[in-house]
């Protein structure tokens, strides 16, 4: 079934996500928006793992671990940054990135 | 041949009691430093008395002569194969000789120190260095080769100037101790190169390949010459300016009277009996290189010795501080020893001035430290170091008095003591090989006797100053070593130097050569008969005769001005002409330099921080518009 959509479709979706999440990281002022917006890239990136993966080797899996583990890393990654952003909520009791820049010379 | 290998503990032990005194220093109460270090010294002392026992009478085969042997050797720098640094201990008749001479001397003074210094600040201190000092001084006479002499030499430099230095909160006590560094040190540099120049030319370090006068070593000299005398005498006088530093002779003999600030068990030990002679000691180590194939440079030996002796002897008929007449008379008595060196020629009879050299190295320390002592114990009792503030002391201080007197006939050359027989051994040596050197010491010797008696009427006859308080005899510690050591000034001479300490290590024929004795005799005979007509009671006379010399008076009182000539070179040219510009060139251009570069970039910084702004999204998009502009980079252009 997959083999009837063709190629570009697939990068053109992924492509759109990650400019969606390019765009909502640089914009969005909400700290857990700004961690969607990430996981939307790294969704794009798993794309086209699995879709340059399917088409172009198809009897190998290379495409579809990587994948998995970009996935695991995202897993942690959202854990550990919802942690911080919990601790960032403490302490400024905001979680707006825009009162968030102490962090300078 | 029996082992000699336990004399490498003769160094090592004052070594190991400085490291462990020094070290200890705060732990150890009132005298307990004191009595390690001279514990430690005994030892030493024993067993270089052995040494010298084993070496000249129970291993000796009668009718040979004295070898030089390697008791010990260690590889100590291995550069390449053909050049390695090596440590060890070589015994021969002048390094045994030494031995006697450093320990007995050292080992004197560690126990005279004992009363002398009693209640100082730093008595365990003072202690630590004067082992320090015994150590450098016996791994310098006991060295194998040119380069571990050298680091000796250093470190007896060092010892040197910590002593001096001893009493650091005196001001004019640190600037003789950093001036002694200064002006032995830049006279080290001449020993460097002489150093390297030799080695250089004949391939090795060692003393034993070095002197062996049949050897490849001395054969393979000559060479290439400059300024029309060969690269080895070069080598041979650069190597004599490093002797002539530690030697203080002129006109390198700046740091010998202020070096006086020291204790005055410091000055008896190497001011006076040791670290000084080393420069004789030096030529005389090197002596078969010297007369073989450098006899213009044993000229220059004999004409320095002979000028310092005569120097020196007139600034001491002026001085007032009894400390710095011992001074000048002790650089006037090195210049004998130079003397005679340099008249002296290789093996046999003709080696008849390096025997005298050696053997009024051996009779000088014993009577010069006995004299600085004795001066130690008169300013223990008077609290003074000028001779205008004493008189009259015979009555309160009779063992000083005594020994003191025999001191000063020792040196002034009257039989039977110890100091006629080895000056008339020096007279009749240069007497033989150069008549004006023989005038000029024949001279030296007469003023010698004027001005120790008038150094000794000026002490002990006269009459009383205002004393603080009755002055009195130093305790029985500080005695015993002085009657000690005048026991071996009035019986030292009686050694048969002729038989043991010859140039080429066989014995000669000596005999006093009454031709030269008797004037000898007389000239201190009517030295001492001045000095008592002048200064025995207080009589106007001494002032008349200064004032009817007054111009040569006043010069040789300033001591002829060489200091101020040194401080004329140093501050008004060498400063002034080359430490300035480059002074400035430093402070200016390269710390210029630097400091632009420094400006540069704090300027710069503070223009860019306001990039850092914290703002998370800002560095995002910074990222991602620098990605973008890479890919297109790499897509369109590449």
């Amino acid at each position: 079934m997959i083999d009837n959509i063709p190629l570009n479709a697939f990068l053109v979706i992924s492509t759109l996500m990650f400019f969606i999440g390019i765009y909502g990281f640089l914009t969005r002022r909400n700290l857990i928006t700004m961690l969607m917006s990430i996981e939307l890239i790294l969704n794009s990136v798993n794309i086209n793992f699995v879709v340059f993966n399917h088409f172009l080797y198809p009897n190998q899996l290379h495409g579809h671990f990587f994948s998995l583990i970009v996935i695991a890393v995202a897993a942690s990654e959202a854990a550990v940054a919802i942690a911080i952003i919990i601790n960032i909520y403490r302490n400024f009791k905001s979680i707006d990135v825009e009162n968030l820049d102490q962090m300078k010379f | 041949m029996s082992s000699y290998a336990y004399t490498l503990l003769i160094p090592l032990i004052p070594f190991f009691v400085f490291v462990f005194v020094g070290m200890a220093e705060d732990k150890l109460k009132g005298k307990l430093g004191g009595l390690i270090g001279t514990t430690g010294l005994g030892i030493a002392t024993f067993l270089s008395y052995y040494t010298a026992f084993k070496y000249f009478i129970s291993d000796h085969v009668a009718g040979t002569g004295y070898t030089s042997l390697k008791a010990f050797e260690i590889t100590w720098l291995h550069l390449t194969d053909k050049l390695t640094i090596n440590l060890g201990v070589l015994i021969d008749p002048i390094s045994v000789m030494m031995l006697v001479v450093i320990t007995t001397v050292s080992f004197m003074v560690h126990i005279y120190s004992l009363g002398y210094m009693e209640g100082e600040k730093g008595f365990a201190r003072f202690y630590a260095f004067l082992s320090l000092f015994s150590f450098s001084m016996l791994g310098l006479v006991l060295a194998t080769n040119l380069f571990q002499m050298y680091i000796f030499w250093e470190l007896v430099g060092v010892s040197s100037f910590l002593l001096i230095g001893y009493y650091y909160e005196k001001p004019s006590a640190f600037s003789a101790a950093k001036k002694a560094f200064i002006v032995t040190r830049f006279a080290d540099l001449g020993f460097l190169i002489g150093i390297l120049i030799l080695s250089f030319n004949t391939g090795t370090f060692d003393f034993k390949e070095l002197t062996n006068p049949h050897g490849v070593a001395i054969a393979s000299m000559g060479g290439a010459a400059f300024m029309g005398l060969s690269v080895i005498t070069w080598a041979l006088i650069f190597i004599f300016i490093g002797g002539a530093g530690k030697s203080a002779m002129f006109p390198l003999h700046i740091w010998l009277p202020d070096a006086m600030e020291g204790p005055t068990p410091v000055s008896a030990l190497i001011h006076a009996a040791t670290m000084v002679v080393a420069g004789v000691y030096l030529v005389a180590r090197l002596f078969p290189v010297y007369s073989q194939t450098g006899p213009a440079a044993l000229e220059v030996v004999a004409w320095v010795g002979a000028f310092t002796s005569l120097f020196a002897a007139v600034i001491a008929t002026t001085q007032t501080d009894i400390k710095r007449v011992l001074a000048f008379s002790t650089m006037s008595q090195i210049g004998y020893m130079m003397l005679s060196l340099g008249v002296s020629k290789y093996g046999g009879e003709d080696g008849l001035g390096f025997m005298a050299s050696n053997f009024h190295l051996f009779t000088h320390a014993m009577f010069k430290a006995l004299l600085f002592l004795g001066a130690g114990a008169v300013i223990h009792a008077v609290h003074s170091n000028d001779m205008n503030d004493m008189g009259g002391l015979r009555k309160y201080l009779p063992i000083t008095h005594i020994t003191f007197l025999i001191a000063c006939l020792t040196i002034a050359g009257i039989p039977p003591f110890s100091g006629f027989f080895s000056k008339d051994e020096i007279l009749s040596a240069a007497f033989e090989s150069n008549k004006i050197l023989f005038g000029i010491e024949y001279f030296v010797a007469g003023l010698t006797a004027f001005y120790m008696f008038r150094l000794y009427y000026n002490i002990f006859w006269g009459h009383d100053r205002h004393y603080h308080h009755t002055p009195h005899e130093a305790p029985l510690v500080m005695t015993v070593p002085l009657m000690i050591l005048a026991f071996g000034s009035i019986f030292s001479g009686f050694l048969p130097f002729h038989n043991l300490v010859t140039s080429d290590g066989l014995a000669f024929e000596s005999h006093i050569d009454w031709m030269i004795a008797v004037p000898s005799i007389l000239v201190g005979v009517l030295g001492i008969a001045v000095a008592t007509v002048m200064y025995k009671k207080e009589n106007a006379l001494p002032d008349k005769v200064a004032a009817s010399f007054s111009f040569f008076y006043r010069w040789a009182f300033k001591k002829f001005y060489v200091d101020e000539f040194y401080l004329f070179v140093t501050k008004k040219i060498i400063f002034n002409y080359i430490s300035r510009p480059v002074a400035w060139f430093d402070r200016h251009i390269v710390d210029g330099t630097m400091n632009g570069i420094a400006n540069l970039i704090v300027f710069v910084s503070f223009n860019i921080k306001g990039l850092q702004s914290g703002r998370v999204q800002q560095y995002a998009f910074v990222f991602v518009g620098g990605v973008v502009a890479l890919v297109l980079i790499f897509v369109y252009l590449a």
